[in-house]
């Protein structure tokens, strides 16, 4: 079996499944938050249900629309308050917590093995830890709070092999829009993608959260990373036990429905033009984009290692002129070890503007929308049309460094070509 | 919920996503009905109106991919819409149809056959879909039972409320 197999067979009291068979899993976590939450309550209410299955495994988390921006809004957060305080559970308010799928590792809700659902559909971010997790709607989410149980088919596998050394400027975001480019958005649609080889072996959490995290871009239910010594270090001092990961491993005689190659040494920035995420082209053939407001945050890429590429670009810069930059940390924790290393000073310095962490304007609900023909280069997860404010705004994705020297030249820019020039 | 449905279609593309069946910007409202008003705006203006008497949609690959939001299917429902019919589509959003009851069936070949204005019969049972303007007949995906169940009891709700009942 593959890691997959093995975590849903696991949770379905089964030796073993293979892809396409549909079965019954216990969830270890279910986590919701303020956009999506206040309908699993109604339809929670709506079943019936007095109590939640267990309530040390229902996480609330308010990020998407904090803090509160309209009346409505603050009504929605009121609900999951209240549920919160009715069902005694965790909740993650506003200066509590940030953005879900990095709240969720640091305090401790993921671990290896587990199955996660949440009811957002970049839930496939803990796939980093090596946890089988996927997103759901909202009244599925009421059914797991129920149940504590969901059905899943056991999905195929695609094997995403990863070789080579990034070069400076190049990230594990560089690589996933290249992987998604390449099997276009629909290229794992109902399946599993399982991303291995050395370069995986070697990369960091925050990268690791970065592929897994996309990969619902391609379709996939979930991402999925064999935890190792990396994931041990990162998860020990956040999570209470940490389970023996040491069988989580996909077998040699594994089964894949495709396996695909990747070698990011020679790999340029990469670039997702819009609307579309496989819109991919290399930074050198996207040509002369101006912008008018660069984002770097979301759960895509809104952490410390992130922030600090960022910084490293725009120390002693000054944004351009005529260019909104909004830095968004992706946790409390974040925004705060990027108060500490000074990072805060060099955005502030620079002219950017540094935001609470939330969401912000990755899905359009909050602060830092855009107008009719206006452009946004952003480290955030979809340029779909309208996602960012406006249907005739355009919204091209990268990493944190590319964003980074675009909001220093006003226009896509490659940072290496920055770097030269000076 | 009835098995077979009967309503003009009108036909989108491929990967529609959720963001475009409805803008994250009205995520904060909760009555389905003025969800409904905003289904499908940012490719169609008119769309809520000519959905208004009933439409079956089809849409090609991928279908509803992108965010996990049960207001883009419960917009279209209350929009109108009776059924979607797509190549593929994007997992949750196809659950979040099902538990919502808004029927969806997989078909392929389904975005050649099918234009807008076409009108369209599906039985969901035998997953059989009938372009009744020019008499051809596509093969669908036949849901397993236990989530066929989930659409004739009117979704994810009822049926649970029903399985909690009979415990």
């Amino acid at each position: 079996m593959n890691i997959t197999e093995k975590i849903l067979a696991t949770a379905s009291d089964k030796k073993i499944v293979v892809s396409g068979e549909i079965v019954d899993a216990n969830v270890d976590v279910l986590m919701t938050h303020d956009l999506t939450g206040p309908l699993a309550v109604e339809a929670f209410k709506k079943i019936g249900a007095k109590k939640v299955w267990d309530n040390q495994k229902v996480v609330v988390i308010l990020d998407h629309q904090i803090p509160a921006e309209s009346i409505k809004a603050a009504e929605l957060h009121k609900t999951m308050r209240q549920f919160a305080k009715e069902q005694k559970l965790r909740l993650y308010d506003v200066g509590r917590g940030g953005v879900c799928h990095q709240v969720m590792p640091e305090q401790g809700y993921v671990t290896p093995g587990a199955v996660i659902v949440g009811s957002d559909s970049h839930t496939c971010t803990y796939g980093a830890f090596g946890a089988f997790s996927t997103g759901i709607g909202s009244t599925e989410a009421a059914a797991v709070m129920t149940t504590g149980k969901i059905w899943f088919k056991v999905p195929q596998a695609i094997k995403i092999v990863v070789n080579g050394q990034f070069n400076k400027y190049t990230t594990p975001k560089d690589l996933v829009l290249n992987i998604i480019g390449k099997l276009g958005v629909d290229g794992a649609i109902y399946k599993s993608t399982e991303f291995t080889g050395p370069t995986i072996h070697e990369m960091s959490i925050a990268g690791r959260m970065t592929l897994c995290n996309m990969a619902v871009e391609m379709g996939a239910k979930n991402g999925i990373i064999e935890p190792d010594n990396i994931t041990k270090e990162y998860l020990q001092k956040r999570v209470k036990t940490l389970p023996d990961f040491a069988a989580l491993k996909s077998d040699k005689d594994a089964q894949y429905a495709q396996t695909v190659e990747f070698d990011v040494s020679q790999m340029e920035p990469q670039i997702a033009c819009p609307s579309s995420v496989d819109n991919v082209k290399p930074i050198s053939e996207v040509g002369d984009v101006p912008v008018d407001q660069a984002f770097i945050g979301s759960c895509t890429n809104g952490r410390i290692e992130d922030l600090r590429l960022a910084a490293q670009i725009l120390k002693g810069k000054k944004v351009k002129d005529g260019v909104r930059a909004l830095i968004i940390p992706a946790s409390q924790e974040v925004y705060k070890q990027a108060l500490i290393e000074g990072l805060t000073e060099i955005f502030t310095d620079a002219g950017a503007v540094v935001c609470g962490a939330a969401c912000g304007p990755c899905l359009g609900g909050h602060i830092g929308l855009l107008a009719a023909g206006e452009t946004c280069i952003s480290t955030s997860n979809r340029n779909f049309i309208g996602r960012m404010g406006s249907t005739q705004a355009n919204v091209y994705l990268a990493s944190p460094a590319v964003v980074a020297a675009s909001a220093v030249t006003g226009k896509i820019t490659d940072p290496t070509i920055l770097e030269e020039k000076q | 919920m009835e098995s077979k449905i009967n309503a003009p279609a009108i036909k989108f593309g491929n990967n529609i996503d959720t963001d475009v069946i409805l803008p994250g910007k009205y995520l904060i409202l909760v009555d389905p009905y003025e969800l409904g008003k905003h289904a499908l705006e940012s490719l169609d203006t008119e769309f809520v109106n000519k959905a208004k008497g009933g439409v079956i949609l089809v849409g090609g690959k991928n279908f509803g991919c992108g965010s996990s939001r049960e207001q883009a299917p419960i917009a279209l429902k209350y929009a109108g819409v009776k059924c979607v019919i797509a190549e593929t589509f994007a997992r949750i959003f196809y659950r979040n149809a099902i538990n919502i009851g808004l029927p969806v069936i997989e078909c392929s070949g389904v975005s050649d056959a099918v234009k807008t204005g076409d009108d369209i019969a599906v039985d969901l049972e035998i997953g059989k879909i009938q372009n009744l303007s020019d008499d051809k007949v596509l093969q669908g995906t036949i849901l397993p039972l236990f989530v066929m169940e989930i659409l004739t009891d009117g979704g994810l709700i009822e049926n649970l409320r029903k399985r909690l009942e009979k415990k």
